[in-house]
């Protein structure tokens, strides 16, 4: 533990003020991030034109500024924020529920199950309810998560109801390794190099289809599971010593389990339907807050949501400036930035031990 | 006058067709300590679990001050009693002290409404488990009797009125197994522990139940229960039982073949 000889009054208020630390981190990225781009916006028109969108009485705001910052990038980066702090989140729920350091958002088959349905739509063309282009995309995704996560959920239930974790994993393992036969089958029948590169592109990740409305939604989903999920904090503490001490704390074990684990499975397949499968920061997000701030849930969540946000933010922004005009995948960047930080937190703890 | 706490009656339970236990049935008088013996895979611990609502049986009840344990909800359950597991593990970077307030758990709202909550509780169940100096270590580093100790502040910080305790001298000294059992002996609740040891039974228990394949072979006061005659037939060991010549308590001493 990086500060486990710290006093624990003065770590509770350590919490507060790292939250506090990264909330201020979180508005200075916005504004940054929303300003870079091939036409570059300082950081004073920034606010400028976001204070103007909310009724302020500014001049200067000049219409090109305004399309930019309000219209094309504002979104994106919004947008991002609420991916990264919903994944982050999932990944914190997932490995307390399992007590497995592996699980990320994706752990019940939705990044298979997604990747199954974006392919049907894109390969073989399978329309969804006349919907066209992104949203038939979006739907196809959302559909095929939750086909796995009911086939995982189906193979994983005991007879008594329950939900043991081990084969829970299992299972979801099972079902991944279905769906990503069937997109390897799929693509390579196909023949279409386009299609097969644009599935790659779809399993690696893009915020670039972000606009207003999209964002609002994963918005308001990244909110109202923070929300959900923080009431069950005191009930994912109970899990620190497995299920029969969680019971003896209490906690309805069979029901909290099924809440979040489809909870947090609905949460990441709404994420999935409008960005692709993005890896890394459910899975390392949770592990770097839990290295700093201890692994008591009622601090990890609402850090793990900031962090997630703030490093979706700086990924989706090298993402789409880095290569002059070209998108690199979400998902490289999102290990490129992520691996390290995680492995140096890592050798500082085997260090400190 | 004594009242009853605890009542088991025809408890039965199994997994997979197999019968662990069998019609067991006994009470626990209030403020008492009970001690549940018999050799190992006797039953004892998915006893204690069935006792503590865990688990449900498959036949039978278990009544604590007269309400049913397992129609109570999990919450109120586990206000009224606590269990101290035998093995408890986390892989999670704990303070001795977050653990001990996990035990606050079924005390506290959805939303806290102070971050300071069962603080006097907290302090009080680390004093009486001699842990109060270990409440910044993590969890991690402390050794197997520490963290038996931080175990028992955890139930104790839960404020039960029925302490279930699993093997609880595991892992101690024989200075903490008399330090542990004199103070839970002491505190105003009724405890039931499982035990292995005959001598530390005798010494610190009210009542003994004694187990063997998952049915009760014996049921009552020490003096009673522990006879020559039940130690060989349940742990099919020749032994004397008398009062200790120095001090006058009940003493188990044991004669076998195996040694030489």
């Amino acid at each position: 533990m990086l500060l486990a000889a710290k006093p624990a009054r003065r770590r509770a208020a350590g919490g507060l003020a790292v939250g506090a630390g990264l909330s201020i981190v979180l508005v200075l990225t916005v504004v940054l991030a929303v300003g870079i781009g091939s036409v570059h916006v300082s950081g004073a028109d920034v606010v400028d034109v976001v204070l103007r969108r909310f009724g302020l009485d500014v001049d200067d705001v000049t219409v090109i500024d305004d399309r930019i910052v309000w219209q094309l990038r504002m979104p994106r980066v919004v947008g991002a924020a609420a991916t990264g702090a919903g994944l982050a989140l999932a990944g914190a729920v997932l490995q307390s529920l399992t007590r497995n350091d592996l699980a990320d958002p994706y752990l019940l088959g939705i990044s298979g199950g997604a990747t199954v349905g974006a392919v049907s739509v894109i390969v073989l063309g399978v329309g969804v309810a006349g919907l066209g282009g992104t949203a038939a995309l979006g739907a196809g995704a959302f559909g095929g998560a939750l086909a796995a996560l009911v086939l995982v959920l189906g193979l994983a239930t005991g007879r008594s109801g329950d939900l043991p974790p081990a084969r829970t994993v299992l299972a979801g393992v099972a079902i991944g390794q279905i769906c990503a036969a069937y997109t390897s089958f799929v693509v390579i029948m196909s023949g279409d190099h386009d299609a097969a590169r644009r599935v790659l592109a779809w399993t690696m990740g893009s915020l670039a289809g972000l606009r207003w409305h999209s964002a609002t939604v994963l918005v308001v989903v990244a909110l109202v599971a923070l929300v959900a999920i923080l009431a069950c904090a005191a009930d994912l503490d109970a899990f620190a010593f497995g299920d029969a001490s969680a019971s003896s704390l209490g906690v309805s074990i069979r029901k909290v389990r099924w809440l979040l684990m489809v909870g947090t499975a609905l949460l990441t397949a709404c994420l999935v339907a409008y960005t692709g499968a993005i890896g890394f920061v459910g899975l390392v997000v949770p592990h770097v807050v839990r290295l700093v701030c201890g692994p008591l849930h009622r601090r990890l969540l609402p850090l793990s949501a900031l962090t997630g946000a703030i490093l979706m933010i700086w990924a989706d922004t090298a993402a789409r400036s880095i290569v002059e005009g070209q998108e690199i995948p979400i998902g490289v960047v999102t290990a490129v930035l992520g691996a390290p930080v995680f492995a140096y937190l890592l050798r500082r703890e085997s260090r400190s031990r | 006058m004594t009242t009853t706490s605890i009542t088991v009656r025809d408890v039965t339970w199994g997994v997979r067709g197999r019968t662990i236990l069998d019609g067991v049935s006994f009470d626990c008088p209030t403020g008492t300590v009970t001690g549940l013996l018999g050799p190992n895979g006797s039953g004892k611990t998915s006893l204690l679990h069935l006792m503590a609502g865990l688990r449900r049986p498959t036949g039978g009840t278990v009544h604590v001050a007269g309400q049913d344990v397992h129609r109570m909800p999990a919450r109120s359950r586990a206000r009224r009693i606590s269990l101290l597991e035998q093995h408890a593990s986390t892989g999670l970077p704990l303070t001795a002290r977050q653990v001990v307030e996990l035990g606050r758990i079924p005390h506290r709202g959805r939303w806290p409404a102070r971050r300071d909550e069962g603080a006097k509780e907290i302090a009080g169940a680390m004093r009486l488990s001699e842990v109060s100096h270990l409440a910044d270590r993590s969890w991690q580093t402390l050794s197997g009797g520490e963290r038996q100790r931080v175990q028992l502040a955890r139930a104790l910080a839960q404020r039960p009125e029925v302490l279930m305790l699993d093997e609880p001298t595991n892992h101690l000294d024989l200075s903490h197994q008399l330090d542990l059992l004199a103070a839970v002996r002491d505190l105003d609740l009724t405890v039931v522990a499982a035990l292995h040891d005959l001598d530390l039974a005798a010494a610190f228990c009210d009542h003994l139940v004694v187990l063997r394949e998952g049915h009760v072979v014996a049921d009552g006061a020490p003096a009673d229960v522990l006879t020559p005659r039940l130690v060989d037939e349940v742990y099919g060991v020749e032994a004397t039982v008398g009062p200790h010549a120095h001090s006058g308590r009940l003493h188990v001493v044991w004669h076998d073949r195996r040694v030489r």
